[in-house]
């Protein structure tokens, strides 16, 4: 019986007078990938980001190990095990690689752990190895996306929340980033990911929710919603 | 020839006091993007506490020195506290204005609690004159350069090596993005005003042993050329500082020694202007507009 690990109850998020998201309940277990799938503009990056501590909660639980995150600071939920990866990567221009890596494990003490860590990052993406002196600002889109993933490895996160992970990325980068996220998974950390990319986010995912209008409108597991007539309609292109 | 090397020596001495206040100007500036207007009056709290605990304490001037910066770095915290903090989430102007406030202030509270008067700066280190050829520098004058020049040394050590400067850093490139690395943000800033208030302070205090005298206002004028310093090197740009103050500190002796005294001030602002219609990003600023 897998364990809960983060439930969204009811939750409700405003900007000003848009209502954002509007009464939406989820679950995620522990070592499970589940993904949220939408169109633009559904309100996707507002439930990370509210998640995250970004944002505030207008209405209803969001609670992570049974504890009520609502009110909890964003560095506290870092330090509790919940990193999120943001919409566009957000690197820090200016600093090395391996400074973005090191900033990664800012609420982590201890230099051995962080060298450990490190090593696992530069595992999962030898390429920043290669560039860990260079700024990150050069890097390019693809890279700055296994940057910003690494980083958020480097805090040690019980579970990842990844916005838009292939976002404007070529092919080769887009299948290796969703192989990555199993990995990723396989090394026993849970992953929450958004994407447009629904296809291949469903085929790797446990589970996914669809996202319309802040309101979520299907359910299921990865293979039902690929299957499904709907989702299909709207979000595979037929 | 030996009196422009005399004035150029005399302009890297002003300009050492320069630089290190436009220091705080330009990391408060990177951090939370606000013109810290009341950053001249810290330096001269800077520049009182020196004074006390010289002349009333009777403590050696590095002493003094480092009381002075300790005590106006928990002054500096306490004034973000108290005016910024609560309006960090407000228009800019709000905290523009709430800045002057905190500078009117603290000089008439000054005035009030001291009077107005100059007083004298204790000698707290005797003069000595050292002579190469026509060229003259003091024993004040060294310990100026040194002191400046050791403090932006442990500042650029602060920023590049410790875990808080790589806060800060990330602070001012990012600041959504450094909330998810489990930055404290404000606790980032209030580190930030005690560093540029202990600079702003070390500079109060080294001024005051250069020419021996004090008063509520004497933040003023170097404050504004501090900052004007510090958007000439680039604003937020922390070596932008340090040689933007250098530069104009050079620039107004050496308007001095052409005989234009009475235009030193004027001429300065007018390379401003100049350097800032060639480069509205400041002589190391990135032409890009990118957040920096
Ligand atoms: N800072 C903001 N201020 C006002 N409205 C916002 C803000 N951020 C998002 N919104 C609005 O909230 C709604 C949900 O936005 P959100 O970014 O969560 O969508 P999304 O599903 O992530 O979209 P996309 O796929 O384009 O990234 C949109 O209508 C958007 O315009
Ligand atoms: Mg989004």
């Amino acid at each position: 019986m897998a364990e809960e690990l983060l439930k969204v109850d009811n939750l409700s998020v405003n900007y000003g007078a848009i209502k954002a998201v509007r009464g939406v309940s989820f679950s995620v277990n522990s070592g499970e990938i589940v993904t949220l799938i939408g169109a633009n503009g559904a309100g996707k990056s507002t439930i990370l980001r509210t998640i995250s501590g970004l944002e505030k909660v207008a209405d209803g639980i969001i609670s992570f190990e049974h504890q009520i995150l609502n009110r909890m600071p964003s560095e506290r939920r870092v330090r509790s095990g919940i990193v999120h990866v943001p919409e566009g990567r957000r690197v820090f221009p200016g600093m090395s690689v391996q400074e973005n890596l090191q900033l990664g494990a800012f609420t982590i003490s201890g230099k051995s752990q962080n060298n450990a860590a490190y090593e696992a990052v530069y595992e999962h993406f030898p390429i920043l190895k290669d560039r860990r002196n260079q700024d990150a600002a050069t890097l390019s889109g693809g890279e700055q996306q296994m940057l910003a993933i690494g980083r958020a490895l480097m805090a040690k996160p019980k579970i990842i929340l990844l916005d838009e992970p292939s976002m404007g990325l070529a092919p080769l980068y887009i299948q290796k980033i969703f192989d990555i996220i199993q990995n990723i998974r396989d090394t026993g950390v849970t992953v929450l990911v958004i994407e447009q990319n629904a296809n291949q986010a469903l085929k790797i995912a446990d589970r996914g929710y669809v996202i319309e209008g802040g309101k979520i409108t299907a359910t299921g597991t990865g293979e039902e919603l690929l299957a499904s007539a709907d989702v299909r309609q709207a979000y595979l292109g037929g | 020839m030996s009196s422009i090397i005399q004035q150029l020596i005399n302009g890297v001495i002003l300009g050492s006091v320069y630089a290190l206040l436009a220091l705080g100007y330009t990391m408060v500036y990177g951090i939370i993007k606000l013109i810290n207007f009341a950053h001249g009056d810290v330096y001269m709290l800077g520049a009182y506490f020196g004074y006390f605990f010289i002349r009333v304490m009777h403590l050696n001037f590095f002493i003094a020195l480092i009381l002075s910066m300790a005590i106006c770095s928990v002054l500096g915290m306490l004034i973000e506290f108290i005016a910024y903090r609560p309006l960090r989430h407000s228009p800019r102007i709000a905290v523009l204005i709430s800045a002057l406030g905190v500078s009117f202030f603290l000089q008439n509270g000054m005035s009030y609690l001291y009077g107005s008067d100059k007083r004298a700066f204790p000698q707290a280190i005797e003069t000595t004159q050292y002579h190469f050829g026509a060229l003259q520098i003091s024993n004040i004058q060294i310990i100026i350069v040194t002191t400046a020049v050791a403090l932006m040394i442990l500042l650029h050590l602060i920023v590049k090596r410790t875990k808080m400067g790589r806060a800060m850093r990330a602070v001012s490139a990012d600041e959504e993005a450094a909330i998810l690395m489990g930055i404290n943000v404000s606790r980032t800033i209030s580190f930030t005003f005690a560093i540029g208030s202990a600079l702003a302070a070390a500079g109060g205090v080294l001024i005051g042993l250069y020419y021996n005298n004090i008063d509520p206002l004497m933040g003023m004028t170097p404050g504004i050329k501090a900052f004007v310093a510090a958007v000439l090197g680039g604003i937020g740009i922390i070596p932008g500082a340090a040689l933007g103050g250098w530069l104009i500190g050079i620039l107004e002796t050496m308007a001095q020694a052409v005989g234009l005294s009475n235009y030193k001030d004027a001429i300065v602002y007018a390379i401003l202007i100049i350097i800032l219609l060639l480069k509205p990003t400041g002589i190391l600023g990135k032409n890009k507009r990118e957040k920096v």
